[in-house]
């Protein structure tokens, strides 16, 4: 296998606010082959967005980086300055955020966007940048490229917009896409398109792409590979398929048990996961999730489980797997 | 087919079988700690304090309250009694009779600040200066406060043609050159309050005396559109917040709504508002006494102190000086007193 | 459980917006028009539909939270707004004839809501924005006690506070709380008590999930499902996630632009939808099994919602709609029944279920 794209490992990060030290991740680690779809599913709050964010060197005061390191195309990203971040941002990892109506400069046209994009990174003149910016429109999907390139973003709706956005992150052929909860705005049938577009996207210009979400609906029909995040740690990590048909973490099995599904005809109770979301302030010192565990155990409370390995592609921390494991292996 | 690959790790770890038991809802519930409660007064009290610049601005205040509202009534002079043969003395210096009464054996207090041209002394009317200066300050900005935020929630609270016509209103008072109207205002004021302070009833304002009300009137009447406008933004946002919504939903009539809801979540801008507006209004006052439109002698404020002596600058220059001093202080320690209120209580710039 | 009484009909219902200009000029939002239901008592009627389709305005307006601009509301059989311009109907929606032979209108009415307010109440999506922030808990738990003055002492509001709290799964401990000290989730059960305090029939659940994240979401709709079946509460379930809508929901409406297109039966809609909005809708979710994902077939929707401002001609749909002609630009589609409790407003139902395939594997039981 060639050399990964993206290698993190052991990431702690940290926000350190008035009322004290947030840790947002505690030793994330993952990797992303080039091409690959990964998909980081999680609550708000648990350090998925923060997780993508750290790559891009976009997690600034009061975030700081306090250990680990991360590995993306070459560079040592958390040595590198202010400087060099720019001159990757965009280039060789671009970001699609949550809220299209945000993320646009209200004062610029859409061309002028997109253009200063180029621009800034590629010494491509201004006819050829307009150019590759009615290109790029096309591409995304957007008719009449040459009257959209002068309208303003407030003209456009949220899906227009959404489109321009990912043109825009597209612009300079990036390695990586982050796309951070990049349909959450949208309406359903907006949605569709936009996820239908994206899937086409990474078919023609092969890039890997992170899918931050909190739907797992979204994960399930665009990822291959799938990392579930709770208070700032992977808690499991696999392939699609494993994740949903073999979930080995009791949070991930929470989860799925707790949406509501479309095609029964009777509608049997959901499973929720009860409790609430963990304070980042006072982290639990066990395992984050066995305050709303069903199956906590009494070591759960005290100590981190260590990581158990299902398969080549899968593993999760949970002490459930751990005893199985061990039960297993005094059988044999 | 689960395997697993890192068991010998496991077996490293001191774990009995009883830490493989299921743990009970009470262990599970003592790890949910919730954090100590702090209500918005008691949240804002507390950055108040941590600010630094706001606590040495409110050390001052109380100094400058104490000095211009208690020290005169323990001081020996009064702010217009003249001591003849001691006209214009510098500070620590004693005039002809008193360095009489010193040698007679008596003991006569010195005069910190010196005197000014009349023989009165300097430190004690600067005492008074402030005291008016203050005293206009705040009830200046009371006014303001009173009419402006009542205007501004009617205005933001009935919507529609009437909000139109009255910020229309304030849109006109606002574009009038505001010193000129309290030029001519204390102009055309000023005999209507003399001859009516003559009315039994309204002796007190000889004493105020009718420039000083004729100015009261003025800020009343022009400076309250800024608070207005603030008011009405708030209410305005307010009143579509969904809270509000919902006590509509549950039956709650306007009264309550304005009292319960709007209000509880103005007032912090409108505390803040009203302290920033105390040093402005201390400066407009200081500006026109020093025109000579303030107060009515032998009745000292800061401005009109500095006004007498801007004719002495060269000889007594400490005669300005002092004032201006004073007048700069005061007006920065409230407006930095107002930024740290802004920062603690002031929801939309809290971070 | 559903009784066969309606609790609350709306008929014909449109609500317009301001949305300025003046006189002849004067331009409005057509938020709402011509939206006709009813909910019998004990069931939950969901409404579904994409954001500016004019579900939330409905169940404002059906709480008189906005004064309608036409229309009709009953509740309980009581008149509780009548605009005075739209038909009375019979109780098979026939109109009521007058002695010349035309449709007779009601009587203008507007009553006074304050005795309704105890028996609808609200529950709103942002469980950080409805919830006033310099109150605490058990203030805003008791604001209703207050107003209707349903304690006679102070002791007898705080165990009724209590007591609403530790049925939303709060305790007593959060009553002298305030907002930001909780979760959304937390935040979203206060704002239940606070629905709770005045024990109403009916409650309009507007988005009460959409804000929460998935684990929570599940807990907050099982609360739904409880207090329902406990206090025989009636609910309206605006949502715009329609699995969640299917699960509470026994009957559903799905809006567009202001029109109701569709509505019938939970199960009904989902596995026999007519209306092809609504089976572009149900073909969008995104279905969290991968297998399925990678199966089913989509039917894309072409553009955005047009709008409300300046609504297409005819059907609001047809700008998106594939099957859209001049007769749908032309006539506004009836919204007729068009099998037993299932009703859609549409021209060409017979060529929409003549292509019609199963969207879903639906599994049946």
């Amino acid at each position: 296998m060639s050399e990964k794209l993206l290698e993190i490992k052991d990431e702690h990060l940290s926000f350190f606010t008035p009322a004290g030290e947030v840790k947002a991740l505690n030793g994330v680690s993952f990797s992303l082959d080039e091409g690959e779809v990964l998909g980081i599913v999680g609550e708000s709050g648990s350090g998925k967005s923060v997780t993508a964010y750290s790559i891009m060197g976009l997690t600034a005061y009061p975030g700081r980086l306090i250990g680990g390191t991360i590995r993306f195309n070459g560079h040592q990203v958390e040595r590198m300055s202010e400087k060099e971040f720019r001159k990757m941002r965009g280039n060789e990892v671009s970001i699609i955020f949550q809220d299209p109506m945000t993320s646009l400069n209200p004062v610029y046209t859409i061309g002028n966007q997109i253009e200063e994009v180029i621009r800034l990174h590629t010494d491509k003149s201004k006819g050829e940048a307009r150019a590759r910016a009615k290109e790029l429109l096309e591409l995304v999907g957007i008719n009449e490229p040459d009257k959209r390139l002068k309208q303003y973003p407030h003209e456009l709706s949220g899906g227009m917009r959404q489109r321009v956005m990912i043109a825009i992150a597209l612009a300079c052929e990036p390695k990586l896409l982050i796309a951070d909860e990049p349909t959450t705005a949208l309406d359903v049938t907006i949605q569709a398109q936009i996820l239908e577009l994206m899937q086409e996207l990474r078919q023609k210009m092969g890039m890997s792409i992170i899918m931050i979400t909190h739907d797992l609906g979204v994960v399930a029909s665009m990822c291959e590979r799938i990392a579930v995040m709770y208070a700032g740690h992977i808690v499991e990590y696999g392939s699609t398929d494993e994740i949903f048909y073999h979930p080995s973490h009791e949070y991930t099995k929470g989860l799925i048990g707790s949406i509501p599904k479309l095609t029964t005809e009777e509608s049997e109770r959901l499973v929720p996961i009860e409790g609430q979301p963990v304070d980042l302030l006072n982290p639990p010192a066990g395992c984050p999730f066995a305050p709303r565990c069903r199956s906590c155990m009494k070591v759960c409370l005290r100590r981190m489980p260590p990581k158990t390995q299902l398969s080549d592609t899968h593993y999760s921390y949970c002490w459930l797997r751990q005893k199985e494991a061990a039960e297993g292996g005094e059988r044999a | 087919m689960e395997h697993t690959q890192n068991t010998p790790e496991l077996e490293k770890l001191p774990l009995g079988p009883d830490d493989f038991s299921p743990a009970t809802a009470s262990e599970k519930e003592s790890l949910v700690i919730m954090r100590e409660s702090v209500n918005f007064w008691a949240d804002g009290l507390r950055r108040l304090r941590k600010n630094k610049i706001a606590m040495v601005s409110l050390f001052f205040i109380l100094l400058i309250v104490i000095f211009a509202y208690i020290l005169p009534s323990f001081w020996p002079y009064t702010y217009d009694q003249q001591i003849k043969y001691s006209e214009n003395l510098s500070a620590f210096e004693y005039g002809k009779t008193e360095l009489q009464r010193i040698e007679a054996g008596e003991s006569v207090f010195p005069h910190i600040c010196g005197t000014d041209k009349l023989g009165r002394d300097f430190a004690v009317r600067l005492m008074m200066a402030t005291r008016v200066s203050l005293t206009v300050g705040i009830i200046c900005s009371i006014c303001v406060l009173v009419i402006g935020a009542t205007y501004g929630a009617v205005a933001g609270f009935t919507g529609g043609l009437v909000d139109d016509i009255m910020m229309r209103f304030t849109d006109i008072l606002y574009t009038i050159p505001d010193i000129l109207l309290i030029i001519l205002l204390s102009i055309t004021l000023k005999p209507r309050i003399i001859s009516l302070a003559e009315t039994p009833g309204f002796e007190w304002m000889q004493k105020v005396g009718a420039n000083l009300i004729a100015m009261f009137i003025v800020f009343a009447l022009l400076y309250w559109v800024g608070m207005a406008r603030i008011t009405r933004s708030q209410v305005l946002v307010l009143k579509e917040s969904e809270y509000v919504t919902a006590a509509r939903a549950l039956g709650a009539g306007s009264g309550r709504i304005i009292r319960k809801h709007l209000l509880t979540n103005c007032i912090g801008t409108l505390i803040v508002t009203t302290t920033l507006q105390i040093p402005a209004a201390i400066f407009t006052e200081s500006y026109l006494s020093f025109l000579g439109l303030g107060v009515s002698a032998p009745m000292p404020s800061l401005g009109s102190l500095a006004t007498d002596a801007v004719k002495g600058m060269n000889t007594y220059p400490h005669l300005l000086l002092l004032p201006a001093i004073l007048i700069s202080v005061t007006i920065l320690v409230f407006n930095l007193f107002g930024d740290g209120l802004r920062d603690a209580f002031d929801p939309k710039l809290k971070n | 459980m559903s009784g066969e009484r309606n609790l609350i009909e709306i008929q014909h219902l449109q609500q317009y917006f301001p949305a300025g200009g003046r006189g002849q000029k004067r331009r409005w939002v057509q938020a709402v028009d011509d939206v006709s239901f009813f909910i019998r008592k004990g069931e939950t009627l969901g409404l579904v539909g994409e954001s500016g389709c004019g579900k939330t305005t409905v169940g404002r307006t059906m709480l008189r939270l906005y004064e309608p601009t036409d229309g009709r509301i009953l509740y309980d059989g009581e008149v509780i707004y009548d605009s005075g311009r739209c038909p009375l109907q019979n109780a098979d929606g026939s109109p009521v004839l007058d002695e010349n032979g035309s449709p007779k209108c009601g009587v203008k009415t507007a009553v006074d809501m304050l005795p309704f307010r105890r028996k609808m109440q609200i529950v709103f999506q942002d469980p950080y924005a409805s919830l006033d922030p310099r109150m605490t808990i058990g203030d805003i738990v008791g604001e209703s006690i207050d107003i209707h003055k349903l304690c006679s002492s102070k002791q007898e509001r705080r165990e009724r506070i209590i007591s609403l709290l530790e049925r939303v799964g709060l305790n007593s401990e959060h009553a002298n709380r305030y907002p930001h000290e909780f979760s959304g989730g937390q935040r979203q059960r206060v704002g239940i008590a606070r629905a709770l305090a005045v024990r109403p029939e009916f409650i309009v659940c507007d988005e009460p999930v959409s804000a929460l994240d998935v684990s929570i979401q599940a807990q907050v709709v099982n609360m739904f499902e409880d207090l329902q079946r406990e206090m025989g509460l009636t609910y309206l379930f605006i949502a715009h996630d329609l699995s969640v809508v299917k699960h509470i929901s026994n009957r559903i409406g799905v809006m567009y632009l202001g029109k109701l297109v569709e509505l019938a039966d939970s199960f009904e809609l989902i596995a026999h939808s007519v209306h092809p909005y609504t089976r572009s809708l149900i073909s969008a979710i995104p279905v969290a099994d991968p297998q399925v994902a990678r199966a089913s077939k989509r039917i894309p929707l072409q553009g955005d919602v047009p709008s409300p401002l300046n609504p297409p001609s005819g059907c609001r749909f047809r700008t998106r709609c594939p099957y859209a002609d001049e007769q749908c630009a032309a006539e506004v589609p009836v919204f007729r029944e068009i099998g037993p409790g299932h009703w859609a407003a549409c021209h060409h139902l017979d060529r929409v279920e003549g292509e019609m395939t199963p969207l879903l594997p639906v599994t049946m039981g």
